[in-house]
């Protein structure tokens, strides 16, 4: 069991800081969890640490594949409102 | 409230704002009433002394990627190299490449006195990457300052680490004091290794920035606050953060407007929260100014950014320019003492000049001219530094605004041109620098510069804003003054006493 990064990953290292497994590394274009040293942080802490200081909703993915930081959940912006933002700034 | 860390000078002497001293045209002569060792301490620093910010450079370094909070005006995602504000850069570097960079600007721009490290994240929630860029420069360039900005939850752990590294200056990012109000700029934090949020995770953030903010004045180490002003959130509330921090000892507080735009994917302009117009922010500066120093010639720049303030020098300095760059630090070091030197001279001179012109200035409008109560002007400059109006208009990028009234003039702040990023579509539209510069100058009524083209002399008069060439090279505060006497003896201050701050 593990977590993985994908591409919306910005690479601010902050989940390297506070990985307790230092399974995570850098690397291109985005950081990689390394899934054999991931132990999801099951002994160490109540919550898993990549996720819970990621600021990028989504760059997180959970062993069953599903955000760990849904759409909205960490920027409070509802998901409609934003793909509506997004599509009126394209309309420009 | 009573001012017993910075000794301001007597309260009675303030009028509508911060201003002291019949001459009073900034901050700075603000700055001039701190103890002797706090203003040794920011003479030479462009962020704390407005001063300064004339003719001393500063750059950024963007070694601290990574951030443990999150604010509603922030996003993560940004990177664009047409953008200049905090929290955006364009080239992360590890502390050796800053390092290597800091040498090479300190060697090209020896007018560069203060490396700052201010993200693109927290840069005390990077303290590995932050303190080994602090250590190698402390070894390898005394001659630098030192300083660092922090939303503050990581400070308490870090103020040992700050004062061992002698630096002396901090600025924490401290937009409310009520957890209430902080449940509304701030969604989330990463403490204790948990994601707290709400008021909760406000509450928190709150105590570690006051508790690190005691215990930095505790050690001799300078506070500057940082606000922002988010209209309808916490515009009312900023004015007892002001007063609660200044009791503290912070000794200046630098108010800088809301940016956000639907197209930055921020919260609060993905929400349309509005950002405030300049009169809001200039009122909120007056408004806290009897009781705290205030910064108004902030630019609120880049995590990376390099130069002046109100300039970005930042794209002769990437990386693979400064490794073909070949840097004798210690023959650097000799040459930028020569030239910090001369500045200090020139400084001097001006501050005496200054001093004697204090006496006379206000009664050259004569008892008559005071008596009448004259209304106080809005004056656009263009300049490229130094003191003196000596920017084209055209080739202005911001402009520098003064307030003239018959007590003296007084820095009121500064107006970006807008430039419309034209790095990609998602940007928004281009639009003529004309209209954008007439734009920026709202509110004013007279614009003074080196020279100015026939096409916005028309467009500037169209909009009621009297364009001025006749100055050119002249200090920037006595030019205004003679402008606002001009206007008196034309008697276009006799008239309508209201009209422009009601149409602006």
């Amino acid at each position: 069991m593990a977590l993985k990064i994908v591409e919306s990953c910005v690479n601010c290292w902050a989940c390297v800081d506070v990985c307790p497994s230092e399974a995570i590394y850098e690397s291109s274009p985005h950081f990689k969890i390394n899934a054999h040293k991931c132990t999801e942080c099951e002994d160490d802490y109540a919550e898993k640490q990549c996720a819970s200081i990621c600021p990028i909703e989504g760059a997180i993915l959970l062993a069953d594949g599903s955000p760990a930081n849904p759409p909205g959940s960490l920027t409070g912006i509802p998901p409609e409102r934003l793909d509506e933002a997004m599509r009126e700034i394209q309309a420009r | 409230m009573e001012l017993s860390v910075l000794g301001q000078n007597d309260a009675g002497h303030h009028s509508a704002g911060g201003c002291s001293s019949g001459s009073c045209g900034s901050t700075d002569d603000q700055l001039s009433h701190l103890p002797d060792h706090i203003r040794e301490k920011v003479h030479n620093h462009p962020c704390y002394s407005e001063e300064a910010h004339h003719y001393f450079a500063r750059m950024h370094v963007a070694v601290a990627p990574a951030c443990n909070i999150q604010c509603h005006y922030c996003n993560r995602k940004y990177d664009c190299a047409n953008e200049s504000r905090p929290g955006v850069v364009s080239e992360l570097l590890h502390p050796d490449q800053a390092v290597k960079k800091v040498k090479a600007v300190a060697a090209t721009i020896p007018q560069m006195t203060v490396l700052g490290i201010a993200g693109p994240g927290d840069p005390l929630a990077n303290p590995e990457r932050t303190f080994e860029t602090f250590r190698q420069l402390s070894e390898q360039a005394p001659d630098i300052k030192l300083c660092v900005s922090t939303n503050g939850l990581a400070l308490p752990d870090c103020v040992d680490e700050l004062a061992k590294h002698n630096i002396d200056h901090v600025t924490i990012t401290i937009n409310c004091v009520d957890p209430e109000v902080g449940a509304k700029i701030y969604p989330w934090i990463y403490w204790n290794n948990k994601r707290i949020r709400g008021v909760k995770a406000a509450k928190i953030l709150i105590e570690r920035q006051q508790k690190g903010l005691e215990m930095l004045v505790e050690r001799g180490i300078l506070v500057k606050v940082n606000s922002v002003l988010i209209p309808g959130v916490n515009d009312e509330h900023l004015k007892e953060v002001s007063r609660i921090v200044k009791a503290k000892g912070a000794f200046l507080h630098n108010v800088m407007p809301l940016i956000a735009e639907a197209e930055h994917g921020t919260f609060y302009g993905v929400m349309g929260q509005r950002s405030p117009e300049p009169e809001e922010l200039q009122d909120l500066q007056d408004a806290c100014a009897g009781d705290m120093n205030m910064m108004r010639h902030c630019r609120q720049c880049r995590a990376d950014a390099v130069g002046l303030l109100g300039e970005d020098r930042g794209d002769e300095f990437t990386m693979d320019k400064i490794e073909e760059m070949d840097i004798d630090y210690e023959a650097a070091m000799v040459k930028r003492a020569v030239i910090h030197a001369a500045i200090k001279e020139e400084l001097d001179e001006k501050a005496a000049k200054k001093a004697r012109l204090a006496g006379m200035k206000a009664p050259q409008l004569g008892d008559e001219a005071l008596g009448k109560g004259y209304r106080p002007v809005l004056m656009a400059v263009a300049t490229s530094g130094g003191g003196l109006i000596n920017q084209h208009y055209g080739h202005a990028t911001e402009f520098l605004v003064y307030e003239a009234s018959p007590s003296g003039v007084r820095f009121i702040g500064h107006r970006k041109v807008e430039q419309f990023c034209v790095g990609n579509d998602t940007c928004g539209e281009k639009e003529s620098a004309l209209s954008g510069g007439v734009r920026a100058l709202k509110g004013c009524e007279t614009v003074l510069c080196s020279k100015i083209g026939y096409e916005p002399w028309g467009l500037l008069e169209a909009a009621g804003i009297q364009p001025n060439g006749e100055h050119a090279m002249e200090p920037i505060e006595e030019a205004v003054m003679a402008v606002y006497q001009e206007m008196i003896a034309a008697g276009r201050l006799d008239q309508d006493q209201t009209a422009l701050r009601a149409n602006a």
